[in-house]
């Protein structure tokens, strides 16, 4: 079995049957946009490519390199893949990844597949793209631009996906927010560093034996319509992280516990509703992971930003 | 005019600049088995994925009468069977049945035609028992069989092998060569194993640097030691220089 | 043939894709793929529907499984031993106990933290869940070789697209994961520990790592295209063909039967109690 040191593999059991559906249901329809997209870029290579270079990223999941006495980083792949073969493409390699490791390696429930691909394969390679596309703005395309741009976007990607699965738990009751949100960011936070050096050391050997490969994928289809389907999703989810039934505070399990009572309130008029139920905006403990995580990023893009800048007019 | 590989002032470059054939003119008649030798980079395997339309260069080229054009790829393919030289990249489907029946799939044959043609296929390889097999746990040998069962059974006319005996352990390559010597097909033998090219084909092509250098009958350009050195290739020596 | 070896210095992550699929002569194995992964959802979704606390119907699901895995030839404690893996994700639910509003149980001395018996219930059960649906997913995949399990997916209306992506996967799964064990023994191979003379540092590690991963990736893209060519020479359109789907035989459905009766059976007793 696979001791993976990401746990960002959902088990069957943490997420409600149905947020699980929910799950399915966006994964469906983001797979189905997946395939007519790579079919109008790839035409019949779609199949043969699409299903090869999933099996390297399996493959390349077992590559490790040493961190620290005896443990070792490995590679997810999502942004990898979206740097590569553009956002749709890289989502449906990280599909059939992310499946036959539930399927088979029980890496991963059946149930929470769905949202296991969306955090894993949607989620990374979307944010790993747009975020890898909006730094090559910034600092340009030489080698040291892009071997950083890389970095940065494979380290993003682990984020949004951590936060991602943080916020699905708690809005099943299996984890409060309160811990899940700062433990996944900040061990995740420690994980993309390791996903950040595997990812900018292959585009590093792209760009010097195959630049063309990367060119390519710079020019796949699909920005545009990625950024909407993937950022409509994640503020989605993060919107939900500030539901009632994600809050920390016992209103918020206790809505959880009551379902059916839910249900009940739901139908009485609005203006009713809000005055029990106090918005916890500022006091909430999420607010404070949220901003932690995105002043994080800024400094990682930042220091990106700077490093890229600097050496790219050295090369000059 | 069936069986036929005919092929006029063929050119070819490759989307990086590299001039990969530079006027090949070549004439293969039905039935005949011939050899394609040259060194590496020769032009070899680029002029293969021209006669079934993979590759398009400019120049003439027709395969059992039909000139190969987009419109008729179907029929070309159907024509003409090109074994390459991996095994592992012609064995795509989850068992040897269904690479076997791949071909007939596309061609549009019946569900009973179908089996019928993978039942003769894997028969005339020797391999019926590997039916259901997964093509992994295959040996190399097993790999090169099934590798020409997928081929054979879209029933070709002409047969196109690349470097068929590459990484065969001799027991392996022996059951391949008397294989080969049994199959009817007009056959196009691209081969560095100048022992196999002796004993299956009388005819032989050099080329070299994307042009036919030499083109007749084995025996007689064997014995031409210059000129096969001259192109990066050896006869096969009959008496062996030993190591002291 | 072992995927990437155990315990061993060169590559400290342990596959063994073997080790999933286990060959019997059950009639389990025999059974419809279909039937089998439909068999394993329901026993997902049953224990996942059971109300908090239905410890009894849960510890009946359990028998089922135990039962079912009897039948397939595998040992009864065969699923327990291979369910270890969820274990490490169980850490994430370990807050609930000290977090679920509720009657107090007994608190941690030293730290004060409150175990309350709603929190305890919650994490018991989401255990069993977990723990349960796990095990149906192992004698799933213990019964079922991947491109049967694979094929199993059409009963569900799977894009075939994905499908025949998928069914490529797990193909060339082997083949790359076997260039991937050269490299690395190839890197073991130059990668001397000498006495008294510093290792290379983190950031020159991850770019051999990474240069690993960046060839890997070429050669991927070469045998994509050379797959690919040998797809057209066969015929093909980039239209996926099937043969044939062949129908649930009398066992197929006497399965699919028996487990509905049973579930349904245990979720009444839920009821019940």
């Amino acid at each position: 079995m696979r001791f993976s040191p990401e746990p960002l593999h959902i088990p069957d059991g943490f997420l409600t049957p149905l947020l699980a559906a929910l799950g399915w249901l966006f994964a469906v329809i983001i797979i189905n946009i997946a395939l007519r997209q790579t079919r109008r870029q790839l035409g019949e290579r779609q199949v043969p490519l699409m299903g090869i270079l999933a099996a390297f990223i399996f493959a390349a999941q077992a590559i490790n390199f040493p961190v620290a006495a005896g443990t070792s980083g490995h590679l997810l792949g999502g942004a990898l893949a979206a740097i590569i073969m553009g956002p749709w493409a890289a989502a449906l390699i990280m599909t059939a990844v992310v499946s036959v490791q539930a399927l088979i390696f029980q890496d991963g429930g059946l149930l929470a597949l769905g949202w296991n691909i969306l955090n894993m394969g949607v989620l990374t390679a979307f944010a790993g793209y747009i975020s890898y596309q909006g730094l090559q703005k910034w600092i340009g395309r030489s080698t040291s631009a892009r071997v950083v741009a890389a970095f940065a976007a494979a380290w993003l990607s682990m984020e949004v996906g951590a936060i991602a699965a943080a916020i699905e738990l708690a809005l099943s009751g299996t984890s409060p927010l309160v811990i899940a949100l700062p433990a996944m960011a900040s061990v995740h936070a420690l994980i993309g560093v390791g996903e950040g050096l595997l990812t900018s050391g292959a585009v590093r050997l792209l760009q010097a034996t195959r630049p063309d490969v990367l060119d390519a994928g710079e020019r796949a289809p699909g920005k545009l319509p990625a950024t909407f389907v993937a950022g409509g999703l994640f503020l989605a989810i993060v919107l939900a992280a500030f539901s009632p039934l994600a809050s920390s505070s016992p209103d918020g399990l206790e809505y959880v516990a009551k379902l059916g009572g839910f249900l009940a309130r739901a139908q009485e008029p609005a203006f009713a509703f809000l005055p029990d139920y106090t918005i916890p905006f500022i006091t909430h403990p999420a607010v404070t992971t949220i901003l932690a995580v995105t002043i994080g990023t800024l400094v990682v893009f930042s220091v990106a930003w700077i490093v890229g800048r600097g050496t790219a007019r050295k090369e000059l | 005019m069936h069986h036929t590989v005919d092929i006029r002032s063929l050119y070819f470059t490759y989307g990086d600049g590299t001039q990969a054939l530079r006027g090949v003119d070549l004439y293969i008649a039905p039935s005949e088995k011939v050899a394609l030798v040259g060194p590496n980079g020769s032009g070899k395997s680029t002029l293969l994925l021209h006669l079934n339309g993979i590759l398009e260069g400019d120049g003439e080229i027709k395969v059992c009468g039909k000139p190969v054009r987009a419109d008729n790829l179907g029929e070309v393919r159907a024509a003409v069977g090109i074994v390459f030289q991996d095994p592992d990249d012609q064995l795509f489907s989850q068992s040897v049945y269904d690479d076997v029946a791949f071909g007939p799939i596309y061609m549009g044959c019946s569900p009973a035609e179908v089996d019928r043609r993978v039942e003769q296929a894997l028969t005339s390889v020797g391999m019926q028992a590997a039916r259901n097999r997964v093509s992994h746990h295959l040996s190399q040998g097993e790999k090169k069989r099934v590798a020409i069962a997928t081929v054979l059974s879209m029933d070709p006319e002409i047969l196109v092998l690349d470097e068929p005996s590459a990484g065969l352990d001799p027991r392996a390559r022996r059951e391949l060569i008397n294989l080969l010597a049994t199959l009817p097909q007009t056959m196009l033998v691209a081969s560095h194993d100048m022992h196999l090219v002796a004993e299956l084909t009388p005819r032989m092509i050099v080329i070299d640097q994307g042009r036919v250098v030499a083109d007749g009958s084995t025996g007689e350009l064997l014995a031409k030691k210059d000129l096969l050195e001259a192109h990066g290739l050896e006869a096969p020596c009959s008496e062996l220089t030993l190591a002291t | 043939m072992e995927l990437l070896e155990k315990n061993s210095k060169v590559c400290p992550v342990h596959i063994n894709i073997l080790d999933v699929y286990h060959a019997r002569q059950s009639r389990i194995h025999r059974l419809d793929p279909r039937a089998k992964l439909l068999g394993s959802l329901m026993v997902i979704l049953t224990t996942m529907l059971l109300p908090e606390g239905a410890w009894l119907p849960q510890g009946i699901l359990f028998g089922l499984i135990v039962l079912l895995s009897f039948a397939s030839r595998l040992g009864i404690f065969f699923t327990v031993r291979r369910s270890f893996i969820a274990i490490p994700f169980l850490l994430a639910a370990l807050p609930l106990p000290f977090l679920t509003p509720g009657p107090p149980l007994w608190s941690l001395p030293g730290l004060g933290w409150v175990v309350t018996s709603t929190g305890l219930m919650r994490f018991l059960t989401i255990l069993v869940r977990t723990w349960i649906a796990v095990q149906a997913s192992i004698i799933l995949s213990a019964t079922t070789p991947a491109s049967d399990l694979l094929w199993g997916l059409n009963a569900f209306r799977f894009p075939r697209l994905i499908v025949a992506i998928i069914g490529f996967m797990l193909r060339y799964l082997f083949i790359l994961a076997d260039e991937a064990l050269r490299m690395l023994r190839a890197r073991a191979s130059r990668s001397p520990r000498l006495a008294g003379i510093k290792r290379p540092g983190l950031i020159w590690q991850s770019r051999v790592s990474g240069a690993m991963v960046g060839s890997l990736f070429l050669r991927s893209l070469e045998r994509s295209e050379r797959v690919h060519a040998a797809m057209l020479s066969r015929g093909y359109d980039g239209e996926m063909r099937r043969l044939y789907q062949p129908a649930f035989r009398t066992l197929d459905w006497l399965l699919l039967l028996g487990m509905i009766l049973i579930l349904c059976g245990i979720f009444s007793l839920s009821y019940w109690s």
